[in-house]
């Protein structure tokens, strides 16, 4: 470990290094009556904003995802072999993701790569979902409403967040268990006369995703929505447009950004999230994290847990470039 | 193609504020017609009520002689010019130009070789490839007056468009409207606050103030003529000196002011005794044998006219407009002159009731 703890403290030095030579870099370039960083802020300050950033970047960010990415490629031994004959680079945890089995390639491994499409593909369609309620809320909010009403609307989106996340999920459970409150209204109602299995349909574990996220989805909306010129609708509503040509002709191209950084927040979240599938899930619901933590915590196979966790995050990644792509949204224009 | 325009009693109320009080007019076919007036006078209201973005509290707007009552802006055959342009800026300026044709469904070709046809009106040919954000101020104009052109409107409606450009442009874009205005032979309802735009540009100008109406007229008869006090001192520099009437005869007027009796058209149809105020313009005073006693405040020389200011006897500040050749070595600060001038050039108007 001392290792990692050399890195922890070189790491920093070295990012510190690096700017100064950048501003040293810069100096020269533009002349010595441009000031550099450190001149504007001062030696103490700059030095320690330095250091600051340094250590956040390295030590919080890169480092650890680094030392998940080299444990994936590792095998499980006990610590006291670490770093012994037996420890080398090895394909096996990304095999065993694949074959449900250390060496046999024949089969594929069925559950986890159906939990990781589905994992993958909910995702998507929670994503999607998701838009589809925010986008006429937030287009209320931002264009149509008066400002009392955005603060009032605003307050009641707000405030349910406030609860914390694990007690939401456990709300949606009383909803949608079978003997919740959904049932027994649909039973009341004489709609239904056996309660139906929410929980094990997974639509409980759904409606609590696309829940959660809501609130992702709306304010990069909200805000790029805000920002569109009023004229500009009443200008193409002038030319004769019908009212859904001025969305997709003017609003949504307008949006775009907003809608990317949205979409790609909760689909990452989404993918990623554990809490709600761990308590809305049913017995047989497949999604993908909690195979990842049964991993780590259940298998104690920390090295294959980081290559599911890995294979998890290179797919989604790939996943949301793919579609940025399609929708010609540049990386640049999400971080607006 | 071009349509007159009919409002009868048209009244708008926002809550308990009325900005538009029981107007009404009728502007001609082919008719270049400005609606001028201070900010908050109910003119922008009333170019939203044409265009159908607002809807009359009471009264009718009849477009064309069609009652537009229920009639949507996107299907009225109006297009309006914003103030702002709200050109389409993910758009080129080909794009901004054919959307109006691109919503009626008309084809890809036809529609470049319109808006490739309207820059040509506009001036600024083979420009359609360009994004909004790389054309000039002046250029941006252009291009909102052709993609409401493409739409081929009976009405022009066009809410203080040149207000964003520096003056050389603003004075070049008046006669460049008004030219585009003649070739084309669309009705043009032209909003401004800026006297010298209405009154260069326009056929007959309508003067607003607080919701009403308070004349309309061409231009020399709203200047030389005013109906009103608002509109001889809102149009144009006037010197006002309110009084009684003392005397109404042969279409002139005598009224009774701390500065004596003086004597004007009667441009109200004055009663003996009423309360009035007489307009007399900066350019028709001039220094005179006996007149009015004033004193030389000071003399600010612009060119072909130099404007004097003066105090008069109960201290109200009037101006003086002399011609070059008309100014005298006598006009130093804090002398005492006499200044008068013809009762026809005077116009005596019955004071407003207070609203």
């Amino acid at each position: 470990m001392t290792n990692a703890t050399l890195a922890i403290f070189v790491g920093p030095l070295v990012v510190a290094l690096g700017f100064w030579l950048a501003s040293a870099i810069e100096r020269r370039r533009t002349g010595d009556s441009a000031q550099g960083f450190i001149g504007r802020n001062g030696a103490p300050v700059a030095t320690f904003l330095l250091i600051a950033v340094g250590f956040w970047t390295f030590a919080m960010i890169v480092w650890p995802q680094l030392y998940m990415v080299d444990y994936s490629f590792h095998p499980k031994l006990p610590p006291s072999q670490r770093g012994g004959p037996k420890d080398f680079y090895t394909l096996v945890n990304y095999r065993y993701f694949l074959f449900g089995s250390p060496d046999d390639t024949s089969h594929w491994n069925d559950t986890h790569l159906h939990a990781f499409w589905i994992t993958i593909f909910v995702s998507f369609v929670i994503t999607i979902v998701n838009f589809a309620i925010c986008y006429p809320l937030a287009y209320f909010l931002a264009q149509v409403a008066r400002p009392g009403t955005v603060r009032r609307l605003m307050l009641l989106l707000i405030i349910p967040y406030w609860i914390n996340e694990i007690l939401r999920a456990f709300a949606f459970r009383v909803l949608f268990g079978t003997g919740g409150v959904i049932n027994g209204a649909l039973i009341g109602l004489g709609v239904i006369h056996d309660p139906v299995d929410f929980l094990g349909a997974d639509v409980a574990l759904y409606a609590g995703l696309t829940y959660a996220y809501l609130l992702i989805m709306m304010f990069p909306l909200y805000n790029a929505l805000e920002s569109l010129d009023r004229n500009q609708i009443e200008a193409a509503r002038d030319l004769g447009a019908a009212w859904w040509r001025i969305h997709f002709d003017i609003v949504l191209p307008h949006a775009k950004p907003g809608i990317a950084s949205g979409a790609t927040l909760v689909f990452m979240l989404c993918a990623g999230a554990l809490a709600a599938p761990l308590i809305l899930g049913g017995p047989k619901t497949l999604w993908f994290t909690p195979i990842v933590y049964d991993r780590f915590f259940q298998a104690f196979n920390w090295p294959q847990g980081a290559a599911y966790a890995l294979a998890l995050l290179a797919a989604c990644m790939v996943f949301v470039t793919l579609v940025m792509r399609l929708f010609k949204v540049r990386l640049s224009e999400i971080a607006r | 193609m071009s349509a007159d325009i009919d409002l009868m009693n048209v009244t708008i109320r926002f809550g308990d504020f009325t900005a538009v009080r029981d107007v009404s007019f009728k502007i001609n076919g082919g008719e270049f017609f400005s609606i001028l007036g201070p900010s908050g006078c109910g003119k922008t209201t009333i170019l939203r009520t044409l265009s159908g973005f607002q809807t009359p509290t009471s009264g009718t707007v009849r477009i064309g002689g069609r009652d537009m009552a229920g009639v949507g802006p996107n299907q009225r055959p109006t297009a309006l010019i914003f103030q702002n342009l709200a050109l389409f800026p993910l758009m080129s300026v080909a794009d901004n130009i054919a959307y109006g044709l691109r919503v009626r469904g008309i084809g890809a070709r036809e529609r470049r070789s319109k808006a490739e046809d309207l820059l040509k009106l506009v001036a600024l040919p083979g420009i359609g490839a360009k994004k909004i954000s790389e054309l000039s101020g002046g250029q941006k104009q252009r291009v909102a007056i052709a993609r409401a052109l493409a739409v081929e409107p009976q009405v022009l409606l066009l809410d203080e468009p040149l207000s964003a450009l520096d003056l050389r442009l603003r004075q070049l874009m008046r006669a460049e409207l008004r030219a585009i205005q003649r070739r084309v032979g669309v009705t043009f309802v032209y909003i401004t606050h800026d006297q010298g735009e209405a009154l260069t540009m326009s056929d007959r100008v309508a003067v607003m103030n607080h919701g009403i109406v308070e004349q309309i007229g061409d231009g020399p008869t709203i200047y030389d003529r005013p109906a009103t006090p608002f509109v001889a001192s809102f149009v144009g520099e006037n010197n006002g000196v309110s009084g009684r009437v003392s005397k109404v005869a042969d279409g002139f007027a005598e009224i009774d002011t701390p500065l004596g009796v003086l004597r004007g058209r009667d441009g109200a149809g004055l009663v003996q005794g009423e309360a009035a105020t007489l307009f007399v313009r900066p350019e028709r005073l001039r220094p005179a044998a006996q007149g009015l006693i004033a004193r030389v405040v000071s003399t600010a020389f612009e060119g072909h006219l130099t404007h004097v200011a003066l105090t008069a006897a109960d201290g109200r500040t009037l101006t003086m407009s002399l011609g070059r050749d008309a100014v005298a070595s006598d006009l130093t600060p804090d002398a005492a002159i006499c200044v008068g001038f013809p009762a026809e050039e005077a116009v005596v108007l019955r004071e407003e009731d207070a609203r």
